[in-house]
């Protein structure tokens, strides 16, 4: 606001660059031998959008956020995340293919949580939390404890900082999955069908945090799920995904009451007939 | 049956020696192993070479070959040792390269998934394989671990071939002496006996002690 005062063009800059997509995708390609998973694709996530990612499965869905937190290589194409390539960097004025160190740079602005929780069964649930801001961010453990719990509080399961993984019940681990990807304060958060591996009862519980979460933060978040309720409440954009390549998307409302391609209404019948809710 | 007790003394001797080479040796073989190990899935290939070029060589030769290298043929090149730095690096090197396959093993045994939330964590190579990896992996390699430290042990015996006077040595000198067949290797069978107990059971110690908090994974 100072700055605005001040220094308008300044501040027209830094109007520009919050405008600016966090994440831009163009034209990629991904493929697993002979196998193609995406196939040319490009879209663009603006800073603070909340996306879902829907389709049948095999549709490239989970691959797109995989991708995204560099556990897969490219193909080709091409990824920018908060305005740099992500799989290229410049060395002497040329593009050349990014190294380790340039991904460990990148990665400071994104954050995963998987569908099968992945905790570290050997530590407690509070140092699952802290390990990572301690060793990548030099946080004191002290700090790093009280964040810790604060996250916690969050996710309600102030009571089990203690605990170990093994002793916690699925959406509990999922929950502290969670707090372990937002000690690191991300800009985008990856949730990579977070709910597909719990009891059912346990469902409500995890999407309950993740709709606190996209109501509270202007973090970044990109949801693939096969919870089409879920997806509805939480968007603000669908992406509906067919062998590879947006088939359609738009506004939750749009999706899910008037698909425009064939492809998502089948896919919406598909998905109502195995019992999920939209 | 006065005469005995001296003779004892001297299989005692002898024991003593194949301790120091076991100890000594199981710790070279420890450090190989995890070396060896972990180079075999080092990220750049010379390294990798290096390390499966030690371990066949090692595996697929006996140790006999590799002590009489070690002792005999190493001067040549102008590296005297003497026989016990000879006898501990035989056993340690040759004991390593099964280690460095257990060490591999484990690693990979790990669940991929744990890998994956490391890189998600933004944690280096090393903070990865340090605080999330070896900590799991190490219960894997434990009982393996076990197994060899005892093999070890019954290979002391081969040093007496570059003139150590081990136990085995020992026994066959008391026989020799003494006439008496029955009473050496009978002692050098128990005491081989027990100290393979021994180990067995600080590696049971061991292994409850880095297992702790892990039940339920596995």
């Amino acid at each position: 606001m100072i700055v605005h005062q001040f220094n308008a063009a300044g501040s027209k800059a830094r109007q520009d660059l919050d405008d600016a997509p966090i994440i831009r995708i163009h034209d990629l390609r991904k493929s697993f031998g002979s196998l193609t998973v995406i196939d040319g694709l490009s879209f663009e996530v603006h800073r603070g959008e909340k996306l879902a990612l829907i389709g049948p499965s095999g549709s490239g869905k989970t691959t797109i956020l995989r991708m995204l937190m560099t556990l897969e290589t490219i193909s080709g194409g091409r990824i920018e995340v908060c305005g740099e390539p992500l799989y290229h960097m410049s060395r002497n004025g040329a593009e050349v293919p990014a190294d380790e160190a340039h991904l460990h740079e990148m990665r400071r602005h994104i954050g995963m949580v998987f569908q099968h929780f992945n905790l570290f069964p050997h530590k407690s649930v509070i140092d699952n939390i802290t390990l990572a801001p301690m060793l990548t961010q030099g946080v004191a453990r002290a700090d790093a404890e009280r964040q810790a719990r604060e996250l916690l509080e969050m996710v309600g399961l102030a009571d089990k900082e203690a605990s170990m993984p093994s002793q916690l019940s699925g959406g509990q681990k999922q929950r502290v999955a969670i707090a372990r990807a937002l000690a690191l304060k991300p800009e985008i958060m990856l949730f990579d069908e977070v709910t597909s591996a719990l009891d059912p009862e346990l469902v409500e519980e995890v999407l309950e945090v993740m709709k606190r979460l996209a109501a509270e933060t202007d973090m970044t978040m990109l949801l693939v799920t096969h919870e089409m309720g879920f997806a509805r409440e939480f968007a603000d954009r669908v992406l509906f995904f067919d062998r590879g390549r947006i088939c359609e998307q738009g506004t939750p409302e749009q999706i899910f009451t008037n698909p425009a391609q064939d492809r998502t209404r089948t896919f919406l019948r598909k998905i109502i007939a195995a019992g999920h809710r939209v | 049956m006065g005469d005995w007790t001296g003779y004892l003394l001297l299989i005692l001797d002898g024991a003593w020696v194949t301790v120091r080479l076991t100890v000594m040796g199981c710790a070279l073989a420890l450090v190989v192993a995890f070396i060896a190990g972990l180079g075999r899935i080092a990220p750049w290939a010379p390294v990798r070479w290096l390390a499966t070029a030690y371990i066949e060589i090692f595996r697929g030769t006996s140790i006999f070959v590799q002590l009489f290298w070690i002792y005999f043929v190493l001067p040549l090149t102008g590296v005297a040792l003497t026989p016990m730095q000879a006898g501990v690096l035989a056993l340690g090197l040759n004991v390593g390269a099964y280690g460095a396959e257990v060490v591999r093993g484990a690693i990979l045994a790990v669940p991929r998934d744990q890998y994956e939330a490391t890189v998600a964590l933004n944690l280096t190579g090393w903070q990865r394989l340090r605080h999330v990896i070896l900590p799991q992996a190490l219960p894997l390699m434990l009982p393996t671990f076990g197994n060899n430290a005892i093999e070890l042990l019954k290979a002391t015996a081969v040093v007496s071939l570059i003139s150590l006077s081990d136990m085995t040595f020992q026994a066959q000198i008391v026989r020799s002496q003494t006439g008496n067949t029955i009473l050496p290797f009978v002692t050098i069978l128990v005491i081989y006996f027990a100290l393979s107990l021994l180990i067995a059971a600080i590696m049971g110690r061991i292994e409850r002690r880095v297992t702790r908090g892990l039940d339920g994974v596995r």
